[in-house]
């Protein structure tokens, strides 16, 4: 049975390989501008003390929620951070995450919209979205180096491949679950296309684009501490340290970290895809 | 009246081959037959009719008969498999999507059974949309959509939101949506039937009413004959996609195409429909003021048999004498009927329903005189006759 092997890795290789040897300068480049993009992100954050930082996250989790709670968690649960030592990693992870979760959305969310409408387009997304959420993430860690170096950039490619789905998946679900009636009665008033999705489609659909796009942020954040292992710093760094060097203390402090970030974003996403609704 | 839409041999079969079911349609086969042989279902077949410039045009028929997606072909919502709709002499169906998107702004507005308003809008939000899709200044749009509220009487809900309006509040802004697009036709598909009965009549009441004043062309869907009655300038009555019947209310009701018509007619409580007009009679004699005196009067009595008789003076009703006043009036030598006439004489129109005739009718002891605004005699409602025409409306004695 395995005399003649089925060529499907190397196949995949020879195509990474063309890719790599046609457009690498391409996405080499690519990856020097948005390698400055993070550092003047993550710069800008550290230019602030922690704890005017902090105390803007409380603010912006009051003007976004209005809900006590969550404001008074994201309060301690970033001073805490910042008690264990955590706070540069932390920022890092964050601006990772800000950044891949908006090439996430951007790219995302027009796709969900494309296969909301056609149905051509639908069928062969859908596919190719199953196939990329189930093929484990360390696998889209291995191409992105070839075209993006080690580092950050790479990091936020696989990130943003992995994490995106859910934005495409839930923003047609959103669109398409908008009544038919409306959809008619739109129609019945001589809307265009471009009228219909941005006067009807869209507005109703927004606390499910939302809740794709939390998941988003939640898988983001989860490929982030993943993509330490080619070079991404940031807690996910930490974790990996700590487990090249066997110290579970530092392990565990930077889980929590991870875990007070993931909650802070949750808590603040969910509430902006239920405030709509009311 | 000027023809506004005229719907010519138009067919609407859903599934992918229709010309077969065409072909099987024009042999003669039901739709029943047609779906159980080529699984294709036919929503309209071959109908043909015309809507006259500002008339309210029901068409009628229980669900499944075809009725809604005959309403949807008109502005191609669905798409009609063959046939014509020509609206203001401009064939619809051959009208590009471009086309035919402006065409809808212009000419359609639409009132939907479940609403369908957009509940991320304000009501005012929601009357504005068709001007907002049109492009329309702002201002304009704003003022023409308070106008369109302001008919349906929803001045001052203009900032809440669909969901904290009642059901009956929720169609008035469905209403004044369409409406504020000052297109000259409204498709309106059962608009009223998820309302409830009494908020139904109401709205039923003030459509009649707006229209007094808008003079649109409306298309209404029903499932209901006593709506349709009440609402119907014309009735179209449709059955599995065929159209069974056409014509106006009374037509439909005194003369049932077929056996389903007849049956549909039967439910339909006639006192709320018949007149007086279809009920009146020729009265047996009458007599002339100017030229009969109690004599004259006396003898046209006696020789048709009746103990009244109503007075006429050129040409108007202006009372009635009775055989008991003109042999009084013999006796004492009277020369004219003065004496005797009884002027304030109850009189009804001919538009009065059979319902209030009754009323009347148990007060007097002759019979009620029918009369125009010009007080010209039309004729008269015996009790008898009123009764048998009742009777024999409801086919041999409804249930009711």
């Amino acid at each position: 049975m395995e005399q003649f092997k089925i060529p499907i890795g190397s196949v995949i290789e020879g195509i990474i390989n063309f890719f790599v040897d046609h457009f690498a300068f391409l996405t080499k480049a690519f990856s020097k501008v948005t390698e400055h993009g993070i550092e003047m992100l993550v710069n800008l954050m550290m230019f602030f003390p922690p704890w005017l930082l902090i105390l803007f996250f409380a603010a912006l989790a009051y003007i976004l929620t209005k809900k006590r709670g969550i404001v008074l968690f994201t309060f301690l649960g970033l001073c805490l951070i910042w008690n264990l030592g955590l706070w540069p990693p932390t920022v890092s992870t964050l601006s990772l995450v800000l950044i891949s979760t908006l090439f996430a959305i951007a790219i995302g969310v027009p796709l969900g919209i494309l296969a909301a409408i056609s149905n051509i387009f639908y069928r062969i997304i859908m596919p190719i979205l199953d196939f990329m959420q189930t093929m484990p993430a360390f696998v889209y860690l291995i191409p992105a180096i070839p075209f993006f170096g080690l580092g950050p950039v790479a990091a936020i490619f696989s990130t943003v491949i992995f994490s995106m789905p859910p934005a495409i998946r839930l923003t047609c679900l959103g669109i398409k679950q908008v009544p038919k009636e409306l959809v008619e009665a739109a129609d019945a008033f001589g809307s265009s296309k471009a009228q219909k999705l941005f006067k009807l489609q869209l507005p109703i659909a927004t606390p499910t684009i939302m809740a794709g796009i939390n998941q988003t942020i939640m898988l983001a954040l989860s490929m982030v501490v993943i993509a330490a292992m080619i070079g991404a710093k940031g807690l996910g760094g930490e974790v990996w340290k700590a487990i090249q060097r066997l110290q579970p203390d530092k392990g565990f402090e930077a889980g929590i970290g991870i875990v007070i970030v993931a909650i802070i974003l949750d808590r603040i996403m969910q509430q902006f895809g239920t405030k709509k609704e009311s | 009246m000027e023809e506004k839409i005229a719907i010519e041999n138009l067919y609407k079969i859903f599934g992918p081959h229709p010309e077969k079911a065409i072909k099987l349609l024009k042999e003669g086969q039901t739709k029943d037959q047609i779906m159980e042989k080529t699984k294709h279902g036919v929503g309209v077949a071959d109908a043909s009719f015309v809507v006259n410039e500002g008339e309210i045009l029901v068409v009628m028929g229980l669900s499944g008969s075809g009725k809604s997606t005959l309403i949807r072909c008109i502005n191609r919502l669905i798409e009609p498999t063959s046939g014509k709709v020509i609206v203001n002499g401009e064939d619809v169906t051959s009208l590009s999507p471009e086309r035919l998107r402006m065409f809808r702004q212009h000419h359609f507005g639409m009132v939907f059974q479940n609403f369908a308003l957009f509940p991320h809008r304000t009501v005012i939000k929601n009357v504005e949309y068709g001007l907002e899709v049109q492009n329309v200044d702002p201002n304009i749009r704003y003022e023409r959509s308070m106008q369109a509220l302001e008919q349906v009487g929803l001045k001052g809900w203009e900032d809440v939101y669909p969901a904290q309006l009642s059901g009956g509040m929720q169609q008035r802004v469905g209403l004044a949506r369409a409406l504020a697009l000052d297109a000259d036709i409204m498709l309106m598909d059962e608009a009223f039937s998820a309302l409830d009965p009494l908020i139904r009549r109401d709205m039923q009441d003030e459509l009649l009413a707006l229209q007094e004043s808008v003079h649109k062309t409306i298309v209404f869907i029903s499932h209901d004959l006593d709506e349709a009655l009440k609402l119907g300038d014309r009735i179209v009555l449709m059955k599995d996609g065929v159209i069974v019947q056409e014509g106006t209310a009374e037509e439909i009701l005194t003369n049932p195409a077929n056996d389903y018509v007849a049956k549909f007619v039967e439910e339909v409580d006639m006192s709320k429909v018949i007149t007086a007009e279809s009920v009146m009679v020729k009265p047996a004699a009458i007599a002339s003021f100017k030229t009969d005196g109690p004599r004259a009067a006396m003898r046209k009595m006696k020789h048709a048999g009746i103990s009244s008789i109503f007075v006429r003076h050129e040409g108007n009703l202006i009372g009635m004498v009775t055989a008991d006043s003109v042999i009084e009036a013999i006796k004492n030598g009277e020369k004219s009927l003065e004496s005797s006439l009884i002027k304030d004489l109850p009189t009804v129109s001919p538009d009065t329903r059979a319902i209030d005739l009754f009323q009347h009718l148990a007060e007097l002891s002759y019979p009620l005189a029918v009369v125009d605004e010009n007080k010209k005699l039309k004729g008269i409602i015996i009790k008898g006759t009123l009764l048998a025409a009742l009777a024999e409306g409801r086919h041999n004695g409804g249930t009711e």
